[in-house]
């Protein structure tokens, strides 16, 4: 039961590693979901909207056309109140840390950035602890 | 032509989130819960995902320009500061609570109902509080 998971993982990871490596050498780009996003959202990737915009438009669009079957399901919680709060966290925290997990994490770490490093230790800290508060102590999620 | 790898690259990430699982929250946070029944996909995810890249930043390392003529994005100083290291944790409770980050949140957008948009709309409206703070100079 794991390991078919663990191929998949694998050969997803090749598919956004080839992406990011991809977007870095034609386009001159790291691929960082977050900032590609809120560069759209506050005006401040003016400069280059159309290749975001592209970028956005791919990121949405192929997953909803391989899906297009069904089947897919993200099994999130239905307690809107978390997801908020949780949409909330995560725009504003990677907006302050200027990155998530593809740009600070794929993108950082692959170039040895202490940054990109120190970033996915924290993130990934602050997850556990989280998961291990909010589902073992306080049984929210 | 800068828009259309842009749109490859976006779709190819799309598609590598979805197959390796990363679109599903409970791998995410099957991976975040080590006091639970651990998943250790995430770690076959990051592996994956950073192979093509090593070779691609050593690839960079020898060229003036990218293929179209931008240039290679420079290395950040190697500074942490509070910045850093406090919205990186701050992004990490918000992951681990919905088990989404923002490449998976806009992945999964087709097909992740209600919730996904709320977490959308409001991921966006935490880009954009800061966004409003950073203007006023307040942070």
């Amino acid at each position: 039961m794991m390991e078919p998971s663990w191929i998949a993982g694998l050969i997803g990871g090749l598919m956004i590693g080839c992406a990011a490596a991809g977007f870095l050498l034609l386009n001159g780009r790291v691929m960082g979901a977050s900032g590609l996003l809120s560069g759209i959202v506050d005006g401040t990737g003016r400069a280059n909207l159309g290749e975001r915009l592209a970028f956005v438009t791919g990121l949405i669009g192929i997953p909803a056309f391989l899906t297009l079957g069904g089947g897919a399901n993200t099994n999130i919680t239905g307690n809107l109140l978390i997801v908020a709060v949780a949409g909330l966290a995560v725009g504003l925290g990677t907006s302050v840390a200027n990155g998530c997990t593809s740009g600070h994490g794929v993108c950082g770490i692959s170039r040895f950035s202490l940054r990109g490093i120190a970033a996915t230790l924290a993130f990934v800290g602050a997850g556990v602890v989280t998961l291990a508060v909010a589902r073992h102590a306080l049984g929210v999620v | 032509m800068r828009a259309v790898l842009a749109l490859l690259a976006g779709g190819l990430f799309g598609a590598g989130l979805l197959v390796s699982g990363m679109t599903d929250t409970v791998k995410v946070q099957g991976f975040l819960d080590i006091f639970g029944a651990w998943d250790a996909t995430l770690i076959f995810v990051m592996g994956g995902a950073i192979l093509p890249m090593l070779i691609a930043w050593r690839v960079a390392a020898r060229r003036e320009t990218s293929v179209l003529g931008t240039p290679i994005p420079s290395p950040s100083a190697p500074v942490l500061d509070a910045h850093l290291l406090g919205g990186a944790a701050l992004f990490g409770f918000g992951w681990a609570l919905a088990g989404l980050c923002p490449g998976p949140a806009m992945a999964s957008l087709s097909f992740g109902g209600l919730p996904g948009l709320v977490f959308l709309g409001a991921m966006i409206a935490g880009m954009l509080l800061w966004t409003a703070l950073r203007g006023r100079g307040t942070a």
